[in-house]
């Protein structure tokens, strides 16, 4: 990135570059090797090694309490491991933080959203925040924002939103700066099925533009979308792979019979 | 890039375009702003009279004789005293003070006016409620002061009418506030209490309410530098700072006839360091505080000694030495000598330069603190 040009363009180019030319070693968008969390006593994870694949919609599975949103977190470089290494898109996330920042998004369980600024405003901002001005900015957020189907509702305080309307303009806000990798943390929770659907043809949307996503959830109809999936129980690794993969390797006729039978045997005592 | 460039698309810009959105629009910020300090004047203003006048005063008059009846009319020319009604007996001189109907009483016995005839010392009492110590003192200086203009009388009298001067004439100037009035002296401190307590509760609630609503963790994985996100949220807290500020004066200069002597330009640069020791409270309360009602407690509970402790009623002078170092650690002690030496006396930086140094000294460090505290992360 050396030769002045604009943020967008220098950034497309930037991913262009990666995906084709050095695709080999940049295949990996998040690679991480003894991951580990603790609270006080509480291990949040422990032993966690996960290889994420560019361009890959990948699922996090688990219950609650299983350390999804501490994995997600350290991987977005808001906590510190307490132990382990994690590369993503290219960076380390103990050291290159600020990198990382840049070229990731991420919708937190609570959408981050502030409830007293217009749908309008709240995009701008982060569109602001991400580096985008002038008229670049206005046009990619009048695009960004009709194309999820905000047009007449732009001037609404986005407190007063539907739940299915502040998922949709929490991912706007998280990708307007189109980000390598988007984290989804639940992102359909609470949300009623016509909007998750309409969700996750944004999301293969996205993916089909070269995004990775890293989404977790407690729906198995949406487990079964993902490319690949994790399994998390009490803060570790208890099985990945494609769903199919899974649901031949268990014996079981479907992931949410993987689900309950791994989890049981996880938690029986020994 | 550019300087220039750097300057202009730097994410403070932003973060200040969005807390003006959210504080147009909060009815409470506004209120703070306008209502608050008003309030807060008139209240003080008008509530905090620390100078006694008019004591409720009753007299048992055992001599009823035109000497007594003099000695009372002198009493009552003080103005510290307003007599309220006689007693006949020292029970009812009692249960009047018991009841609260008087605060003072004056006892003249039988042989007052035979004493004075035959020109032995006379005596008379003075019972005073002591149990408000600032109206008793004014009683005492009342009655001593009602008692030798009264002698100065006699002795004048005796000696066939000569007006006499008395040996010694101490007089008393006054400075700053001639009329003595304790608003003079406490309205300037309002501006200081004023931007304390509004300033830490602003900011130690808006960080807290980032951090509830979760906006604050989304903010934290944008690429937004750590300046930007505080400088951004504490900017246009400073501007209510001085919004009050104006208030306050305009207010205060209209109802109160606060006198305004010395460089306001100079008020305002200093002000500056003092908005910045309050929101470094603000911010360090806000890293502690788990939710808005906490953080609003603990504002509420950090007031407290300033309101007792920083001069701002009670004169430091007076205080015993502990509270006089607790004062000490308070950002708003300095301020208020600031404040009343630039309102009142009309002096500047080659008296206060001592006072702005350790003011400017409390900004850096609390902000400082508070600054890395906040920046770890969300854990
Ligand atoms: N900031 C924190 N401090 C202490 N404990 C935490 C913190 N965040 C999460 N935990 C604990 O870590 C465990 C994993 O939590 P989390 O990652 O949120 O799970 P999930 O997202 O899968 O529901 C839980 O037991 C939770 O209580
Ligand atoms: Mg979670």
């Amino acid at each position: 990135m050396s030769e002045p040009a604009p943020a967008g363009s220098d950034r497309e180019a930037d991913r262009a570059m990666h995906g084709a030319t050095h695709g080999a070693p940049n295949g990996v968008a998040v690679e991480t090797r003894g991951l580990r969390k603790e609270f006080g006593a509480l291990v949040a994870v422990q032993g966690l090694d996960l290889t994420i694949r560019r361009g890959e919609v990948f699922g996090m599975l688990g219950p609650n309490g299983s350390g999804k949103t501490t994995t997600i977190r350290m991987l977005c470089g808001l906590m510190q491991p307490t132990a382990g290494t994690a590369r993503v898109v290219g960076h380390e996330v103990t050291t290159e933080a600020e990198a990382i920042r840049r070229k990731i998004g991420y919708m937190s369980q609570r959408y981050g959203l502030y409830d007293d600024l217009t749908v309008e405003e709240n995009a701008r901002f982060y569109a602001t925040v991400y580096g985008l001005h002038g008229r670049e900015r206005t046009a990619r957020l009048d695009a960004h924002l009709s194309e999820l189907g905000f047009d007449s509702r732009r001037r609404q305080i986005a407190g007063t939103l539907s739940g299915g309307w502040k998922q949709r303009l929490a991912l706007a806000c998280a990708t307007a700066h189109r980000p390598e990798m988007l984290f989804l943390d639940e992102p359909t929770a609470g949300v009623d099925p016509a909007a998750r659907r309409r969700f996750w043809e944004t999301i293969y949307e996205l993916a089909g533009r070269g995004t990775t996503i890293l989404v977790t959830t407690h729906y198995m109809d949406e487990a079964e979308r993902c490319q690949r999936l994790a399994f998390l129980s009490r803060g570790h690794l208890i099985g990945i792979g494609t769903p199919a993969e899974i649901t031949r390797q268990f014996n079981e006729p479907t992931i949410e019979d993987v689900f309950i039978t791994l989890q049981r045997k996880d938690e029986a005592p020994v | 890039m550019s300087p220039w460039r750097r300057l202009r698309e730097s994410r403070f810009w932003p973060m200040l375009w969005k807390e003006f959105i959210q504080m147009r629009r909060d009815r409470l910020t506004l209120g703070m702003m306008t209502v608050l300090p008003a309030v807060q004047l008139l209240l003080f203003g008008y509530a905090i009279q620390t100078d006694v006048r008019h004591l409720p005063t009753v007299v048992l008059d055992e001599s009823r004789s035109v000497e007594s009846r003099r000695l009372t009319q002198t009493l009552e020319n003080t103005d510290v005293f307003t007599v309220v009604g006689e007693v006949p007996t020292a029970e009812a001189l009692r249960s009047a003070i018991e009841s609260g109907r008087a605060n003072a009483a004056l006892v003249i016995p039988p042989d007052y006016e035979t004493r004075i005839a035959r020109g032995v010392p006379a005596r008379a009492q003075l019972v005073v409620d002591a149990a408000d110590p600032q109206s008793s003192a004014a009683a005492l200086s009342g009655a001593q002061l009602a008692a030798q203009a009264r002698g100065v009388e006699i002795t004048s009298e005796r000696l066939g009418g000569v007006p006499i001067e008395p040996p010694i004439d101490l007089a008393v100037r006054p400075w700053y506030n001639p009329a003595q009035r304790s608003a003079v002296f406490i309205v300037p401190g309002v501006i200081g209490v004023l931007l304390t307590i509004t300033m830490t509760l602003i900011t130690s609630t808006a960080v807290v309410r980032e951090r509830e609503r979760g906006t604050l963790e989304q903010l934290i994985v944008t690429p937004i530098d750590k300046p930007s996100l505080m400088l951004g949220k504490l900017v246009p807290f400073m501007l209510v700072g001085y919004v009050q500020m104006a208030v306050v004066m305009g207010l205060g200069s209209l109802i109160f006839d606060i006198p305004i002597v010395g460089s306001l330009w100079l008020l305002t640069l200093l002000t500056a360091a003092f908005i910045f020791a309050s929101l470094g409270v603000g911010l360090l309360i806000s890293t502690v505080a788990r939710t808005q009602a906490q953080a609003m407690q603990l504002s509420f509970f950090f007031m407290l000694p300033n309101i007792l402790l920083s001069g701002y009623i009670f004169p430091r002078a007076a205080m015993p030495e502990p509270a006089q170092w607790i004062g000490l650690l308070l950002p708003l002690t300095f301020f208020l000598r600031i404040l009343r030496g630039i309102l009142l006396k009309g002096i500047g930086m080659a008296h206060l330069w001592q006072d702005s140094l350790v003011l400017v000294a409390f900004a850096v460090v609390l902000l400082a603190i508070s600054v890395r505290r906040f920046t770890k992360t969300i854990e």
